[in-house]
């Protein structure tokens, strides 16, 4: 799948067919390049531009003309810094879990059921299974599960864990679960694809250098599947960062969950487009900086 | 677990003590907590999915959250709650615009990057790469108040707009892989007999890339099928099956909406698992031809 974008999954270009020079290249490249010119190039043109706007002369709700109103920005980094934090903190705390649940499940699928391939694609096609049903219904039923009625409350106030009055639901602790649930496969599918290519030989002569099952894991292991825990953690966190559909009051949210996605929602909806604009950049630039530290790392040869 | 059993004790027998080699991946009690550790994670997420199926057979009406026994009528009339199966439509006429223009576009660039050198060929690649790495909120807010500032009605159009942009890079990262495993002598081959340019690609290289074509297509029609993040922004008055759950979620889904989520489910699924049957038929085919 594509998550051989990050996963350096990719056969080794270098031993591809002789590049000619064309003007083939140019004819196959341009379609798709002008369609991307224009719709996400500009776009984000459009967003910096639209940023820096401020309301027009006859106050009409969403009329705005450009003008460099920089107070966009401290505004909303002024209004929305704590929910900046907690939008990084949830999606931090998110990608953390994910990884947890994700390498020894990884692991599992990509070495332990090496010799048995039907159980491998069978596991596989069970970790990539959410990705074929609604997010928004599976959102929903989690909903369900940590209802105060629920399951899981019930339990948990039977053994005392929670009391009589306490419930999950609109708190930090649902947000936090729904975005882990929802992009674990994200993290999952890099991480099996660099370990499925693990040599085991280098494993067996760490073992031969007598070294212990800790060691080899720390020195051996974990750095040759490092490509696949990287892209994992891009995969996971971008998208969790950005998401406003587990936060959002009517999913597992309340309005003390509130994420950088949900102020976007908001404020564009409500025509509020400059402070909208402004979030947007501020978000894409705190998403930009380690993704740019990963591309100076790895190369833009790697990078598609 | 007993055939693996078998395996760690089939090896401990026939390698002697001190050579015996480290047991990754080979059974014994790390693998069983492993594997124990790892169905419970597969378990709790299908949990979810599960439900979802579940309470597409709930006999409730609008509001479809207490279970109030089983029924088969929301599976006979899905179409009892006409907005639900309106937006299922718009998702399919979404999903197959974007999915063919952006496989055809992907595909595109997929072979100019792979067989060609050209000026700007990093910068192609960082512009194919950075929709990737951009939150889908912002591509959202982008590309919508891009056509706010332009005046330009949204519509079911304009979310096939914006699904062939995050598309195209999907497309050309499954194609591209493709591209670069096919053997040049095959396509050399079609030359040599004396086949013109066009006849070389239609009848040699696009049939070899067409298995990694169709799972950039499949890729992109599931993205578009389920993304809501991005079409909130663009889609205007226009609801396809995600916006209008999203919109439902605050008054009462109908149980319809689980049963066209659950339909999709098994539909995705059988597909999967036949590729996958077909696929390891053909490579034991061919381990026992060559």
């Amino acid at each position: 799948m594509a998550f051989g974008a990050f996963a350096n999954t990719g056969p080794d270009l270098s031993a591809a067919a002789p590049r000619r020079r064309s003007y083939i290249a140019l004819i196959l490249l341009l379609p798709g390049v002008l369609y991307l010119v224009a719709t996400f190039v500009a776009p984000l043109v459009s967003l910096v531009l639209t940023s820096f706007k401020e309301p027009g002369g006859n106050f009409e709700v969403g009329e705005y003309v450009f003008a460099f109103r920089w107070e966009n920005y401290t505004e909303a980094l002024g209004r929305f810094g704590e929910i900046f934090l907690r939008t990084f903190g949830f999606s931090a705390i998110a990608t953390v879990l994910a990884l947890l649940i994700s390498y020894p499940l990884a692991y599992f699928i990509g070495v332990t059921l090496r010799r048995y391939p039907l159980w491998q694609s069978l596991t596989l096609i069970l970790v990539i299974a959410p990705f074929f049903i609604s997010f928004l219904l599976r959102t929903l039923a989690l909903k369900a599960i940590f209802a105060d009625e629920g399951p899981v409350v019930t339990a948990l106030q039977s053994v005392g864990i929670l009391g009589p009055e306490d419930y999950l639901n609109g708190t930090a602790f649902t947000v936090i679960l729904g975005l882990t649930y929802n992009y674990i496969p994200f993290m999952t599918l890099p991480i099996y694809a660099s370990l499925e290519r693990l040599d085991l030989r280098y494993v067996e002569a760490g073992g031969d250098l007598y070294a212990g099952p800790a060691q080899r894991f720390w020195r051996i292991i974990l750095p040759l599947s490092l490509p696949g825990v990287v892209s994992g953690t891009l995969l996971t966190f971008i998208p969790a960062s950005g998401d406003y559909v587990n936060a959002s009051k009517d999913f597992l949210g309340s309005t003390s969950t509130t994420m950088a996605g949900n102020v976007i929602n908001d404020m564009f909806f409500q025509s509020f487009y400059p402070v909208s604009a402004a979030v947007s950049i501020l978000l894409m630039i705190a998403i930009l900086i380690p993704v740019i530290a990963y591309v100076a790392k790895s190369g833009s040869e790697e990078l598609l | 677990m007993t055939t693996q059993g078998a395996a760690v004790l089939a090896e401990t027998e026939s390698t002697p003590r001190r050579q015996r080699r480290p047991r990754n991946g080979r059974g014994g009690a790390g693998s069983l907590v492993l594997g124990v550790y790892s169905l419970l994670a597969l378990g709790l997420m299908l949990i979810p999915i599960v439900y979802t199926i579940v309470f597409s057979f709930n006999s409730a009406r609008r509001t479809n959250i207490v279970w109030r026994g089983f029924t088969f009528d929301n599976w006979l009339d899905i179409c009892d709650d006409a907005r639900v199966c309106e937006a299922f439509g718009n998702s399919i006429i979404v999903g197959v615009s974007a999915t063919v223009a952006a496989t055809i576009l992907g595909t595109m660039i997929a072979i100019a990057i792979v067989r060609y050198t050209f000026r700007l060929r990093t910068l192609v690649t960082v512009l194919l790469f950075l929709p990737m790495a951009t939150p889908e909120v912002v591509l959202g807010s982008g590309l919508g108040s891009q056509f706010v500032n332009f005046g330009v009605e949204r519509g079911l159009w304009t979310v096939i707009v914006a699904h062939i942009m995050f598309c195209i890079s999907f497309v050309v990262v499954t194609v591209r892989a493709r591209v670069a495993s096919l053997d040049p002598a095959l396509e050399e081959a079609g030359r040599d007999l004396y086949a013109s340019p066009a006849q070389v690609f239609w009848r040699v290289t696009l049939p070899l890339l067409m298995p990694g074509i169709l799972a950039a297509a499949l890729l992109c029609f599931a993205l578009s099928f389920d993304d809501f993040i991005i079409t909130n922004f663009v889609s205007g008055n226009a609801e396809t099956f995600p916006k209008f759950v999203y919109v439902a979620a605050s008054r009462g889904i109908p149980p319809q909406a689980n049963v066209i989520a659950s339909a999709v489910f098994v539909l995705a699924i059988l597909i999967v698992v036949i590729a996958q049957l077909s696929a390891s038929a053909r490579r034991r085919k061919l381990a026992k031809s060559g």
